[in-house]
């Protein structure tokens, strides 16, 4: 039982080591000089980036399997070991989740109201990402799972707005309702197979293997498995019906935790998606197939219809997040169609599943920059946030207009933009396979430009408030801050190639996996 | 050298009457260092068992003509559950090093109680363990009714002398428990061919229908001990009146003392009595065998308990319930029979009594000594949690553990229960989830409403004491015990697995083993 490691260094480890030793710094010099707090988690983090980038530069776009595995024994009788690895989908959630927590630390720069103590609960969740994406061992991934709920709870409860204190605990109940049944789930797995590792299972679950074990061993519970699996992510994600707690948390969290909540916490639920239900529980999906899109399809349309109804700003964009973590689902769910002997639609499937892995990085991107000019516009504002509050600030703040513009553009999918590459994919991949999931789903790309445009419209154009009159317009400061991100949105919008890539082979190797 | 746990507890005990009243830092420093002696013997004899196999310290005999010796021996079951008794009398004293009222008698007491538990866990005689039964349950009766506290919060019909009434219950409860195990042990003397080795008898293959009513006998005398429902009612309020250290000791460890009788003597002893009967009861098909009663009863545990706990006011009596909940999860462990569901089972009683330590110690010691108030009412306008950055810490790590979030040893046990039940009782499973999950609402409630509800009264004019050094030794003392079984269960597994292996499990496993 030796423990193996691929290469020389335990990259993945040490990914997962940088910013839990920055919080633990953070958290030791609180005491002695707490404004290095700020720096120093700026720094902390600056460095998992940097290994973050380090990675997915090492990572060989050609290869089918894990890499940078790291197998070491943990409780071999309860088979638990610590497995590490990352394919195309774990390294570019590293990324994103090492941008997304840089950003929101560069959003809080300007913020006095938060201490060490913030700063070291951001980086606890950095790397609470970290392990979540890069274990490949049930018990080891639950563990960080898990973990991140306490740093999110704690930012939303403390840092948050009038009502935090119940939307905080919305939040925790209903995540760890769905980490419950997940677990209860896995716990009949490990039962029937005797194994808790993901890659384990998905070869199981390849050969049929699974099916039979789960027969033998549970009377073939096996949909009710996939379901209470299904619950823990579909909580995450969200997906409708479950997705109550998302706008009254997003809404109460201050604007920086948002960005965290949305643009790296959300792609966990879709992560499980993609790492767990769809490679272990392809027959159980296929079967669910119908109502999963039926869920997905009203996951997309019905959020933009409420996002439309909104007058809280950051509710607005709270529901628009749902609805574009929807057209994951949908992607994610089409994928698990069974398709006989058709091999043309494995083509459809893997430009589907390109498209959700697009559509992870832009919309973490997006979402994340979105919550951010919500931020700045509500320190501006004084904590005033609503729809209707504001009027003609294009005169008073020109350049926070421009460039919030172009983050509203491109979440609504203009092409150039990176919003735009991963609907498309998803939308035509999905096609072949779900007709009318696609065709009812347009509805919401439709409403997603009307609401998108309304915010424009009611709170950027019309006559100036003149209670606005004299709000500073972003410093030169912020602009540069904001520019390296509105610049990476471009960049993926004209060259979305730089991600579809590398994920080129995971994404090949998932849509040959679900042929029976 | 482990069986000098025992006497060097009661020789503590003594050492500490003749120190006497008038000397409160040495009684406290004498009965310190015996925990520590008797931690340090557990400790090694922890790390130096291999295997499963049964190891004798002593064996005298003690009343030849009547079969009746003095042994002790330990396995790995019992070291584990020592070594739980190490660690809570340790944090038990450092959490009471305040007690200035009778202190000497106090410990006196206190030492006497550990002495009889460490006794229990190390007998093999059935007649020993019966006595060391006893010398545990009279010093939890003069602990809470000397050193008890009232609230009236907890119980607005008893206004005056609640402690009383709550050690009265306890010792009452208990007793009622021990008749039964007596009757037990007198009956298999007379069958089992007049021995009261618990050696001889897990091979002496007893008559199938004289195990069939000495089981249940047996498992429900010890079972009022470890909180099985319906007969729980004396532990809440028992925990609640109790001072701190006798709480932690009441559910760190006496609790474990039933839970480790239904499993050393019930199911050691009588396994047949886990068999079907061959009639449904009830015309149910679920229930056709004692165990599937049991399970039931320890099902209806976990949710009732976590409910209860879901209402209450009084943040003691939360800890109370959330106990009854948590050694449901003991209980059903052991009726899952099998391997992965027993060692989840005593996994949860080493957790449970670290987990359950930390928790009375925050609310009675940390909280209620310097607030004197239990009611989450009251507790809410003081802002503990900016007043008492620690306790909040400490509870907040203890709450996680309680509801079992991976990396504490909570979720090695519970998740090994779980496998258990999936095995024994799929349908189980479901219920026992929502109990899981009434139990992270009711510590949730608990947290948020004690330290996070501040209202706008600013408590600032009357500072709370300071945290003391005992108190951070004895919670960083738990708290370690609990991320160190949690991130490292081998440290346990490896000695429980082989010993529920070993011979003397030999007719669990080869009866309803599954």
């Amino acid at each position: 039982m030796n423990g193996v490691t691929s290469g020389v260094l335990p990259w993945l480890t040490l990914l997962t080591l940088i910013p839990l030793a920055g919080a633990l710094l953070v958290l030791m010099l609180a005491r002695w000089c707490p404004s290095a707090a700020r720096a120093l988690a700026v720094v902390f983090s600056v460095a998992a980036l940097i290994l973050a980038f380090a990675i997915w530069r090492r990572f060989d776009s050609n290869a089918m399997f894990m890499q940078f595995q790291e197998w070491h024994a943990w409780v071999p009788s309860l088979g638990m070991s610590y497995h590490l690895g990352v394919d195309g989908l774990g390294v570019l959630m590293l990324v994103l989740s090492a941008i997304v927590v840089l950003m929101s630390l560069a959003a809080s720069w300007a913020n006095c109201r938060q201490g060490p103590v913030y700063f070291a609960l951001v980086l606890l969740l950095e790397a609470g990402l970290f392990g979540t994406f890069t274990a490949l061992n049930f018990v080891h991934w639950f563990f960080f799972w898990e973990l991140i709920l306490i740093p999110a709870f704690f930012l939303v409860r403390f840092w948050g707005g009038p009502e935090s204190a119940r939307a905080s605990t919305q939040f925790f109940i209903y995540t760890m309702v769905g980490s419950v049944a997940l677990m209860l789930s896995f716990l009949a797995i490990f039962l029937a197979t005797g194994s808790f590792d993901f890659i384990e299972l998905a070869g199981l679950a390849r050969g049929g293997e699974l099916a039979t074990a789960l027969a033998q061993h549970l009377h073939g519970s096996g949909m009710v498995l996939f379901w209470a699996a299904f619950l823990g992510f579909a909580v995450k994600t969200p997906v409708l019906p479950f997705h109550t707690w998302l706008p009254a948390t997003y809404a109460e969290a201050p604007g920086e935790t948002t960005m965290l909540l949305t643009g790296a916490m959300s792609k966990m639920g879709i992560y499980g998606f993609l790492r767990i239900l769809l490679p272990i529980f392809p027959a159980q999906m296929h079967r669910a197939l119908t109502p999963l899109l039926w869920l997905a399809v009203a996951s997309i349309v019905l959020p933009a219809f409420a996002a439309w109804a909104q007058t809280d700003l950051k509710r607005t964009f709270a529901y628009s997040s749902i609805n574009h973590l929807g057209y994951c689902v949908l992607g994610v769910c089409v994928a698990a169609k069974m398709m006989g002997a058709d091999a043309s639609l494995a083509t459809e499937k893997a430009a589907a599943l390109t498209g959700v892995l697009l559509q992870i990085f832009s919309h973490g991107l997006t979402a994340a920059a979105l919550f951010w000019f919500l931020a700045v516009l509500e320190r501006r504002s004084g904590g005033i946030r609503g729809l209707n509050d504001f009027g003609g600030l294009r005169k008073a703040v020109p350049v926070f207009t421009g460039l919030m513009g172009i983050a509203i553009f491109c979440s609504l999918g203009l092409p150039g933009l990176s919003g735009f590459p991963g609907e498309f994919l998803i939308l035509k991949g999905a096609f072949p396979l779900a007709p009318w999931a696609v065709s009812l789903s347009l509805l919401g790309l439709l409403m997603t430009a009307v609401f998108l445009l309304n915010v424009i419209q009611k709170v950027f154009s019309g006559p100036l408030n003149p209670r606005w009159a004299s709000m500073p317009d972003l410093t030169a400061r912020e602009v540069w801050l904001f520019l390296p991100a509105l610049a990476l949105m471009l960049l993926l919008g004209l060259y979305p190639q730089f991600i579809a890539g590398p994920v080129h082979m995971t994404v090949m190797q998932w849509a040959g996996q679900v042929r029976f | 050298m482990l069986a000098w746990t025992i006497y060097l507890s009661f020789l503590g005990a003594l050492a500490v009457l003749i120190a006497g009243n008038k000397r409160p830092q040495a009684v406290r420093t004498i009965a310190l260092l015996t925990a520590l002696v008797g931690l340090a013997i557990s400790i090694s004899a922890f790390a130096q068992h291999r295997g499963g196999d049964l190891l004798t310290l002593t064996r005298l005999r003690w009343i030849p003509q009547l079969g009746i010796e003095y042994h002790l021996a330990a396995d790995g079951i019992s070291l584990v559950l020592v070594l739980l008794t190490g660690i809570a009398a340790t944090a038990g004293i450092l959490f009471s090093w305040n007690i200035a009222y009778r202190t000497a008698e106090f410990f006196a007491f206190y030492l006497a109680l550990i002495g009889g538990v460490y006794g229990v866990f190390l007998s093999f005689d059935l007649l020993l363990l019966f006595v060391f039964y006893e010398i545990a349950i009279i010093p939890k009766y003069f602990l809470i009714a000397i050193w008890g506290s009232s609230s009236r919060s907890a119980h607005p019909g008893h206004a005056g002398s609640l402690r009383e009434y709550a050690a009265m219950k306890l010792a009452l409860y208990s007793f009622a428990g021990s008749g039964l195990v007596l009757a037990g042990i007198l009956a298999v003397w007379v069958v089992g061919g007049h021995t009261t080795s618990m050696e001889v008898l897990s091979h002496a293959s007893l008559p199938v229908h004289f195990q069939m009513w000495a089981f249940p006998l047996v498992f429900v005398g010890f079972g009022v001990l470890a909180g099985m429902w319906p007969f729980h009612t004396w532990a809440p309020g028992g925990h609640a009146a109790a001072p701190t250290g006798a709480s932690m000791l009441l559910a760190g460890v006496v609790m474990k003392l039933g839970a480790y009788g239904c499993l050393r003597v019930a199911m050691m002893l009588f396994p047949r009595g886990l068999d079907p009967w061959g009639f449904h009861l009830l015309g149910l098909g679920m229930i056709s065998s004692w165990r599937d009663v049991f399970a039931l009863l320890a099902l209806i545990g976990i949710v009732y308990g976590a409910s209860v706990a879901l209402v209450q006011r009084d943040f003691k009596l939360v800890v109370g319930y959330s106990s009854v909940s948590h050694m449901g999860f003991v209980l059903l462990g052991l009726m899952t029979l099998n391997q992965i569901g027993l060692d989840g089972a005593v996994f949860q009683m080493f957790s449970h009594g670290v987990i359950a330590g930390l928790l009375f110690a925050v609310v009675g010691r940390m909280v209620y000594e310097r607030t004197h108030t239990r009611d989450l009412n009251e507790l809410g306008p003081l802002r503990l949690g900016r007043a008492m950055p620690f306790a909040m810490v400490v509870f907040v790590l203890a709450a996680m553990a309680s509801i079992g979030l991976p990396g504490f040893s909570g979720f090695i046990a519970e998740f090994q229960i779980l496998i258990g039940v999936w095995r024994s009782f799929p349908w189980m499973v479901s219920v026992a989830g929502f109990g899981i999950l009434v139990g992270v609402a009711f510590a949730w409630r608990a947290l948020t409403k004690a330290f996070f509800s501040g209202g706008t009264s600013s408590s600032s004019e009357h500072p709370l004491p300071p945290t003391t050094l005992p108190e951070y030794l004895g919670a960083l003392l738990l708290l370690g015990t609990t991320i160190a079984a949690g991130l490292c269960p081998r440290l346990m597994t490896n000695l429980i697995l082989p010993s529920l292996n070993s011979p003397l499990f030999e007719g669990l496993r080869t009866g309803a083993w599954r």
